[in-house]
């Protein structure tokens, strides 16, 4: 087990394209780290650096206490579950198992013994024999998962691991991702897109944005104190209501040049006059257990959109006029200019 | 209801009689009776012998161009393939200054008319005193075997995912190691095609074949038949069972492969 650290970390390629600028991040001893980011971000770029199969332009990278900047991955004692799997499609599933503990020259006993061990953890046993084309979408996932456990690396990394399952089996992955990590209490990075899987997986979460890390952080103060409007907006589903920073009097301070940002979970439905503005109820979804409501400022409803979930009891009438109260303890203020959290 | 259109298979008809009549006629002729060879032709074989094909073997010793034609072209794609895979590996995946010159220029020599390289290839042969060797046919041969090698693994190579080599190599295979375990095993399609393809060409080769050897201990199969005809006489029957037995080997390797040839060639083409 290790920590890596990414020290002023940049990624320029030949053609000028900055995928990743000055990164500094340390991935504790252990941790299960997650890079989130819409694509194009240099997450997959700055997970690559790590495993050594890009070269950083800038800055080094440290795993335990090796600078490994220029150390080809053979000898970084890494394994990387790839999007695609990339499973090896003219070995059977133990030969792809047995892969990187037979290029690393280990003894052939203890190959069977590892093989048997991830097989049996991952439920492969019944399909040892077969090619991976002769496998469904969730076994590949678990090869993949068991090609990078049997080698007891000192980092685990994972980029979109879970992107080509249906919803259904995702979900359960993500928990037996979560089982495996604290079984195996290895360091993870752990690369994706969707913010869902990141704030449920990640120990701590780092957001990127074009090459640039926007915050570090746990889910929780992620989503509870966002460093900047572009966080704000990436994390949490339904995603956090903007207006104008002078859009609802008497609700705190309203200092100019500034965005209001307010989760639809902090917004409560009330009688009309009763909340802190009116609002017009434009489209009800029933959720199951809850109701996303999509209400327009205003008592005629022209104003902004405003996204607010409520209990699934009382039923909210579509084309009325209701009331809304903010939350005044989970407010946030932004700089129109910067994006930048200031209060 | 569109009538059944018979022209598409008139005209394949005559294609495929247009292109195959001349095999025919060879193998039919090549069990006719010297004799009769002049007399008004036949379409229907009748009255065949194996005169002439035993006269290959006990008159000529056939079997010298034979072994020389195999040693020749097995030389060549042995070192072609193994040679041009590395070298079709390199452009297909490093990333190196002056790539597509590089690439360029190995098709450019590709496409030299044979003539013109003929001379201060024999210039260069004599020095080495290679002349009359079968190293002086394989290298020779390799200037024009390997750009076709090259070009079409690289194109091979270009559409295998790179994925798999990263998983290879972040699972402790250097660069090497994952080519052979890796990229190998999975290009065998191409690899065995282009080996089909190099061996063909080698072995119908005649130019350097004719220019590069003296006498018949060096010869191969084209150059052999072509010095079957005498001073006064041309002996028809014994030059078309010759062909035939030249077409033989190169008949089969295709038949045995052909799936893997029709697959290799369009996969090839989409993408490289």
């Amino acid at each position: 087990m290790a920590l890596v650290r990414l020290e002023g970390v940049g990624k320029t390629y030949p053609n000028g394209h900055v995928a990743a600028k000055g990164l500094d991040l340390e991935i504790r001893d252990g941790e299960f780290m997650v890079l989130v980011g819409p694509s194009g971000c240099g997450k997959s770029t700055a997970l690559r650096m790590i495993a050594g199969l890009e070269t950083p332009t800038s800055g080094r990278i440290m795993i335990g206490d090796r600078d490994v900047t220029s150390v080809p991955p053979q000898d970084r004692d890494i394994a990387m579950v790839f999007q695609t799997y990339a499973l090896y499609p003219h070995m059977t599933v133990r030969e792809n198992l047995a892969f990187g503990l037979r290029m690393r020259g280990t003894a052939p006993e203890v190959i069977e013994k590892r093989v048997q061990e991830a097989s049996r953890a991952l439920g492969l046993d019944p399909v040892l024999g077969r090619r991976p084309a002769q496998l469904s979408g969730g076994q590949r996932q678990r090869v993949a998962l068991g090609r990078a456990i049997v080698r007891e690396p000192k980092v685990f990394l994972f980029d979109e691991p879970l992107s080509n399952l249906d919803a259904k089996l995702r979900v359960e992955t993500r928990a037996e991702l979560a089982r495996l990590h604290r079984r195996l209490g290895a360091t993870v990075v752990y690369v994706t897109h969707d913010q869902e899987e990141a704030m449920t997986l990640g120990w701590r979460v780092a957001v990127m944005r074009d090459g640039f890390l926007q915050q570090v952080a746990p889910p929780m103060e992620l989503y509870r104190g966002p460093a900047n409007r572009f966080v704000a907006e990436f994390v949490g589903s339904p995603g956090m209501n903007f207006l104008p920073g002078n859009a609802v009097a008497g609700i705190g301070q309203t200092p100019s040049g500034t965005t209001l940002g307010v989760r639809p979970h902090d917004l409560t439905i009330v009688a009309p006059g009763a909340g802190d503005a009116d609002a017009w109820v434009d489209v009800v979804e029933s959720r199951g257990s809850e109701l996303l409501v999509y209400l327009r400022m205003g008592a005629t409803g022209d104003g902004a959109e405003l996204r607010v979930v409520a209990p699934p009891e009382p039923q909210i009438e579509e084309e009325r006029t209701v009331g809304v109260r903010f939350d005044r303890t989970r407010l946030h203020w932004f700089e129109v200019e910067t994006g930048r959290r200031v209060g | 209801m569109r009538e059944r259109s018979w022209w598409p298979v008139i005209v394949l008809a005559l294609l495929v009689g247009a292109s195959a009549f001349p095999f025919y006629w060879t193998i039919l002729s090549s069990f006719t009776p010297e004799s009769r060879l002049f007399q008004p032709p036949s379409l229907l074989p009748s009255n065949l012998v194996l005169d002439h094909y035993r006269a290959l073997f006990t008159e000529r010793s056939f079997w010298l161009p034979i072994r020389n034609s195999l040693i020749v072209a097995g030389a060549t794609t042995i070192f072609c393939v193994s040679l041009g895979a590395l070298c079709a590996y390199a452009l297909a995946r490093l990333e190196f200054k002056g790539k597509a010159p590089l690439l360029g220029a190995i098709l450019a020599v590709g496409m030299f008319p044979q003539i013109s390289v003929v001379s201060p290839l024999y210039l260069l042969l004599r020095e080495l005193h290679l002349i009359n060797t079968y190293p002086g046919l394989v290298l020779p041969y390799l200037t024009f075997a390997m750009p076709l090698t090259v070009w079409l693994l690289v194109g091979f190579f270009r559409q295998l995912p790179g994925e798999l080599e990263e998983a290879a190599m972040v699972d402790g295979a250097g660069r090497l190691r994952a080519f052979w375990e890796v990229i190998v095993p999975l290009a065998v399609p191409g690899i065995a095609t282009t080996a089909i393809l190099t061996f063909v060409y080698s072995w119908n080769e005649f130019l350097f074949a004719l220019s590069f050897t003296l006498g018949p201990e060096r010869q191969t199969v084209p150059v052999a038949i072509a010095l079957f005809r005498g001073q006064y006489q041309v002996p028809w029957g014994q030059i078309l069972a010759a062909a035939v037995i030249a077409t033989l080997p190169v008949t089969l390797l295709v038949l045995a492969f052909q799936r893997r040839i029709v697959q290799g060639l369009t996969a090839g083409a989409v993408k490289g």
